[in-house]
């Protein structure tokens, strides 16, 4: 995927200062990296801009940079990404957005109060509102202004989120036993 | 109370109590382990909510725990209906991170099995939707067919539905040189019991018989008059609506949106269809009955008949090229070899392809270890269901079957 240039251009003159930046990856996808606070704005700018027209979301979801104790260090540091991946359809292009939340270490966040937050593009594609619940019942990101943030693919009752690295396999739910 | 022809009409007037109905999970006709809750007035539907994740294995933290070769037999099941072509999305992902090209011969080798896989796939989908519709016949034709894929496809690799046969750098096998001719096929085509024949000449034997059979399928349910009542008109999904919920293969072309990834996705994948001359049908069509509308059952099924004759296509092409253009003797192989212990370079890809039911995306992001720090499978069946409430929304009890089974779901895709 070439880098995004063009798209980061319009993005940085559109948004306050120091909400955009432009990852370019030497080997792999390059990425816009967002200030959680620009993203909506970002967002529609991409979608409705009609030298952009990316009118699909192909897919959100999120990454946890986290290592446990013990386990090999991961490159980035301790960090939730929230990764959006963007098409346009006339333009045949792709992009790659991402949010960076912060992410304390260990358990400290699995209280439900004090899931890091971000602003939900629910409405700007319908396609989001499941991906939103998905990443929030894998990861416990809270999506701000989500109609309907249930769990999707776990029960409502489960604890903890599978995808975060410093998952709990849980020992036993409902009489059944785990492990 | 108002006379009308249009039994509906009549059915919104008489209010009667408000009834929960439980659609699922065990209901032949969701596809799967799908439940749906219903909130009904009579016969008139008024919500659909669905419940996923009956099938929940959390396939993406495995990911994080294997290297990527070790994963490609989880990508398997998620959509068992076309394996192959899921194992082809993983595999060409992986590639791109690694800044790998398959060989020639692999390359070729994959279009020939992902398209009998979306031939299989679509067949499959034919039959079953027939089935929800109450007609039995075109289920077994489809099976049928779909039989000596199987045949073919285990002649291949030695599995019938979870292959693990493309991988990073290439495919497991060479194609074989000699196979015994199907027993199937044998059957159906004449040919003695137990003569040998190479598998791409077996292929071809069955895309020669394959071909008039499908006109009998268009007689069967596309042109079939009950059916055409039971799916035009029905299910409407609106060109902006199925780009805003992300649909895409058959449901976003039905919808009247010529977009298909073998031709304008990422380098990497369209370079294994350039060769190829194939056509994207996408609705409307001239020769549809005169009830259908632009984005109704009706369309996503004949999108998926339609696919079928062209990956009928490619595969004739790609026989040409197997034989006459020498690909089969090209001295680079079949694989390049895959060390488990090869470290992922610490960088991330994202890449769509095409699979029967939509766009399939992996995301990979190495972290300088053996083991992807992160797996990620976005299943086009995920965000064509996310449109049932849409679609169901005052249509008749019995025609929620006719709209789930229009949008060919896997639910092994979906909760993953």
């Amino acid at each position: 995927m070439p880098s995004p240039t063009f798209e980061f251009s319009l993005l940085e003159q559109q948004l306050p200062g120091g909400s955009v930046r432009l990852v370019e990856a030497a080997a792999g996808d390059s990425w816009i990296e967002l200030k959680s606070h620009a993203l909506r704005q970002a967002c529609q700018i991409l979608r409705d801009h009609q030298d952009c027209q990316f009118n699909v979301l192909s897919d959100l979801t999120a990454v946890d940079w986290f290592s446990p104790a013990g386990k090999k260090p991961v490159i980035a540091g301790p960090r939730f990404e929230v990764v959006y991946h963007l098409l346009s359809l006339a333009r045949r292009q792709t992009l790659t957005l991402k949010v960076i939340l912060p992410r304390p270490g260990g358990d400290e966040l699995t209280k439900d109060a004090e899931l890091p937050e971000i602003p939900s593009i629910a409405d700007l594609w319908l396609a989001a509102n499941w991906h939103e619940r998905e990443a929030f019942d894998m990861f416990g990101i809270r999506f701000k202004g989500h109609p309907d943030l249930r769990r999707i693919l776990c029960p409502e009752d489960w604890e903890g989120y599978p995808l975060r690295k410093d998952y709990v396999f849980p020992l036993e739910y409902h009489g059944i036993r785990g492990r | 109370m108002p006379q009308s022809a249009d039994q509906r009409i009549i059915e919104l007037d008489v209010r009667t109590d408000e009834m929960l109905v439980n659609m699922g999970p065990q209901h032949p006709s969701t596809h799967g382990v799908l439940r749906l809750v219903l909130r009904t007035d009579g016969e008139i539907v008024h919500e659909v909510i669905p419940h996923l994740g009956y099938l929940h294995r959390c396939a993406e933290k495995i990911g994080e725990h294997l290297a990527p070769p070790q994963w490609v037999p989880y990508t398997d099941r998620m959509d068992y209906l076309a394996a192959m072509n899921m194992n082809l999305g993983f595999s060409l992902t992986v590639e791109k991170l690694m800044s790998q090209v398959a060989p020639p011969k692999a390359q070729l080798i994959r279009v020939f099995v992902a398209e009998l896989n979306r031939i299989a796939s679509h067949l499959l989908g034919m039959g079953a939707y027939g089935l929800d519709l109450g007609s039995f016949t075109p289920f077994l034709y489809g099976f049928r067919e779909r039989e000596i894929i199987l045949d073919l496809l285990e002649e291949v690799c030695g599995a019938r539905l979870t292959y693990s046969y493309v991988t990073p750098g290439g495919v497991t096998h060479d194609l074989p040189e000699a196979i015994p001719i199907p027993p199937g096929l044998a059957m159906l085509t004449g040919r003695p019991a137990g003569a040998t024949i190479s598998w791409v000449d077996a292929v071809i034997l069955f895309l020669d018989w394959l071909g008039p059979r499908i006109d009998d399928y268009h007689t069967l349910l596309t042109e079939n008059h009950i059916f055409v009542q039971r799916t035009a008109g029905l299910g409407v999904l609106t060109r902006e609506k199925a780009i805003s919920y992300g649909c895409s293969g058959p449901v976003l072309r039905g919808s009247g949106v010529e977009f298909d990834l073998r031709r304008h996705g990422d380098k990497i994948y369209t370079s294994l269809y350039e060769k190829f001359e194939f056509d994207i049908p996408t609705a409307p069509f001239r020769n549809a009955p005169r009830e259908v509308i632009v984005g109704d059952n009706w369309c996503r099924f004949y999108v998926r008949m339609l696919e079928v004759t062209q990956s009928m296509r490619i595969l004739r092409q790609a026989a040409d090229l197997w034989t006459i253009g020498g690909v089969s003797q090209d001295p680079a192989g079949h694989k390049i070899p895959y060390r488990l212990t090869t470290k992922l370079p610490a960088a991330e890809v994202y890449l769509e392809t095409e699979c029967p039911r939509g766009q399939m995306g992996f995301y990979v992001i190495g972290n300088g270890a053996a083991e992807p720090l992160r797996t990620r499978a976005k299943s086009s069946s995920f965000c064509n269901l996310s449109v049932i409430s849409e679609l169901c929304q005052g249509v008749l009890l019995a025609d929620i079957p006719s709209i789930a089974g229009s949008l060919d779901i896997v639910m092994g895709e979906i909760d993953r």
